[in-house]
């Protein structure tokens, strides 16, 4: 089957300036797919230019198998919701909802059937006669949801929807629009700067920056096999900790040599990886450095460490100490016996560790 | 207790609080009745015969009521040969305000939603021109417009003052209507867009049930500039076409024999009414859409 969104060297240029570089992403039917990068990194552009929003400069975008490149957004099957909703202000929560169909012309009793059916479905029955500036942040999200479910398209876009919520409204819907993928199967490219809505959403992750793609993968992927620094550092929260290290082989493996201001380097021996240059950045997630009693297995590799900080959090404690000149975050169990300014032993688990080149920023594991 | 020690003194500043107040309203009303004067003069000296002008104090109130002076001014008063007062010249300004106002509004409109939302290629430059044209003054218009009005082929007639106040109005319309969608987000436009709807559907569906506010202002301020016109209306006019404020001149420099001020006066009266309604029925709105573009709502 062919792929539901395919964008094959999509540019994008105002001007002398590029906005988006060589860009290429497919996605299947079903797939949920979130463009996530810090703020300018072009991926609301992408979005627009996948919408017909904004024209690109170069490169093919075809939805469900034909080329779109250059057909208006009202032809690309798409249905759109915005970050600030953009309902329509002077039309009712209906009007707002049946306004697509009524410019298309669909007859009358079919938009009726079709709003009541969206406004069960989102349970939104209430305010059907309200108007947009009579809602709450969360009403209104649901009515420019409903405004673009009622389309039925092929390819929903999400352009940073969940931005304007409060915090705790902000988990509900994202739950909420889980549950709606899963339920109605449909394609979905979803715009967001939040890495913890691209890692629970997404079934596919464009990570970009300056206008090019770093990395795509699912969320594990992205999270357990970062492509470069910049991904490593951007998504996951406590960001991975990157320890400049030097490595020696020793015939059986590699060991890894993490400088600290006071006492011995901490040497650690990895089994699996080996010739790598001598001079790499260590990437180490804050849970694969753990309580000895807490890891097992045969990658896990004992150090004393010096701990500076403590910071509970309830469910962990985020422990933080000096490794290599940078500072380096832990998480452990929330019972541990870290104290500030003491050494604790603590666990590397060199199964889980990612190995960066210092001038490239690439990967090398 | 405290209240007891503190009274003395609250009661002091409850006094000093009084007499602002009062000097306040008594400054106030002083204003008031210089900025009222003029019209008091105005409407107690069209109600006066003219023998008691003469012999009468100006700022007294009329002995004897009498309307004579304003059926004269509506349609008797002389502007040069024909006595035919002002209403046919009445009715001259309204048939060219009305078109002018209603025209000069809506390309406005169009222009300025195409100038905030429908961002082009020297959308800007084109604005900046377009803002030019505010600050052209009028005497500069004057030779090119009657040359253009000739070859139209519209000179002298109410079409032709339609146009021009059209042409320099659109200026002014299309600042306020660009000010005021330009606080409109873009993704307005973008949803609409997705939604299927076109460049005219989008304007008449969403944009302009938004717009009453500066309608509002836009027609107040147009048909003010309009009907007080007095330099196009007396360059572009002839015999028959010349608009009220053309006519009041007329009338008060053609008299013959004694100056019939209370007819003056009427006449005057008559050919600002109109002006004087449009901001008594919409100046609430007038005050509303002007602030309504500078404080985000």
């Amino acid at each position: 089957m062919a792929p539901i969104l395919e964008i094959q060297n999509l540019c994008k240029n105002y001007g002398s300036l590029e906005i988006l570089k060589d860009i290429n992403v497919s996605i299947n039917s079903g797939d949920f797919l979130v463009l996530v990068g810090p703020s300018g990194c072009g991926k609301s552009t992408l979005l627009n230019c996948i919408a017909g929003l904004e024209p690109i400069s170069g490169g093919k975008l075809s939805i469900g198998g034909q080329d779109m490149t250059n057909v208006s957004p009202k032809d690309r099957n798409i249905a759109m919701v915005f970050q600030s909703y953009a309902l329509y202000p002077t039309m009712s929560v209906a009007k707002n909802i049946t306004f697509g169909m009524r410019v298309r012309g669909v007859d009358q009793s079919t938009q009726e059937a079709k709003l009541a059916q969206v406004a069960q479905q989102l349970q939104i029955e209430p305010l059907l006669n309200r108007r947009p500036g009579q809602l709450s942040g969360g009403q209104r999200q649901r009515v420019a949801m409903g405004r673009a479910l009622v389309r039925d398209p092929k390819l929903f876009l999400f352009d940073e929807p969940l931005s304007n919520l409060d915090a705790k409204l902000r988990v509900e819907m994202r739950t909420e629009i889980k549950a709606l993928h899963q339920n109605l199967g449909a394609s979905m490219v979803y715009v967001t700067h939040d890495q913890i809505e691209a890692m629970t959403l997404a079934t596919k992750i464009v990570v970009m920056k300056g206008g090019e793609i770093q990395q795509i993968g699912t969320s594990s992927e992205i999270y357990n096999r970062p492509a470069n620094l910049f991904v490593a550092d951007f998504m996951g929260s406590p960001a991975m900790n990157l320890i400049p290290a030097k490595t020696r082989s020793n015939g059986d493996g590699t060991n890894v040599e993490i400088l600290r201001k006071d006492g011995e380097p901490i040497v650690l021996t990895d089994q699996v990886n080996r010739d790598l240059p001598s001079d790499v950045i260590l990437g180490v997630r804050p849970e694969d450095i753990a309580d000895p009693e807490m890891r097992g297995g045969s990658d896990i590799q004992a150090a004393e460490c010096i701990i500076d900080i403590v910071e509970p959090t309830g469910a962990d404690t985020f422990v933080v100490m000096q490794l290599g000149g940078k500072s380096v975050t832990a998480r452990l169990h929330s019972e541990t016996t870290a104290r500030p300014g003491k050494t604790q032993k603590l666990v590397f688990d060199l199964g889980k560790v990612s190995y960066f080149a210092p001038d490239t920023g690439l990967r090398l594991n | 207790m405290a209240d007891l020690v503190t009274s003395p003194a609250r009661g002091q500043s409850q006094a000093i609080r009084v007499s602002l107040r009062w000097g306040l309203y008594v400054a106030l009303g002083f204003f008031v009745m210089i900025y009222l004067m003029p019209l008091f003069v105005m409407i107690t000296t069209s109600l006066k015969s003219l023998e008691e002008i003469r012999t009468g104090d100006l700022v007294a109130l009329p002995r004897e009521v009498t309307f004579d002076a304003w059926l004269t001014a509506w349609s008797g008063a002389c502007t040069g040969i024909k006595c035919e007062g002002v209403k046919p010249y009445f009715w001259n300004s309204v048939l060219i305000a009305v078109p002018a106002v209603a025209i000069s509004t809506l390309v406005g409109a169009i222009n300025g939603y195409v100038v905030a939302q429908w961002r082009f290629r020297g959308a800007n430059i084109i604005f900046a021109l377009m803002l030019f044209g505010c600050f052209i003054p009028f005497q500069v218009v004057l030779l090119p417009m009657a040359r253009v009005l000739g070859i139209m082929g519209i000179a002298g007639t109410i079409q032709g003052l339609i146009f021009v106040h059209v042409v320099y109005g659109l200026g002014f319309t299309t600042l306020f209507f660009r000010n005021y969608y330009v606080t409109i987000p873009v993704e307005l436009t973008k949803a609409a867009k997705v939604d299927g709807a076109g460049f005219f559907r989008i304007f008449w569906s969403i944009f302009l049930p938004l717009s009453l506010p500066i309608i509002v202002v836009t027609v107040i301020w147009q048909f003010t500039q309009i009907w007080n016109d007095f330099l196009f209306g007396v360059s572009f006019s002839q015999a028959g076409t010349q608009p009220v404020t053309v006519a009041l001149n007329n009338i008060v420099n053609s008299t013959t024999g004694v100056k019939e001020y209370n007819v003056d006066m009427a006449a005057a009266i008559i050919a600002a009414f109109p002006t004087l309604l449009v901001y008594v029925v919409a100046g609430k709105y007038f005050i509303r859409g002007l602030t309504a573009g500078s404080v985000k709502g």
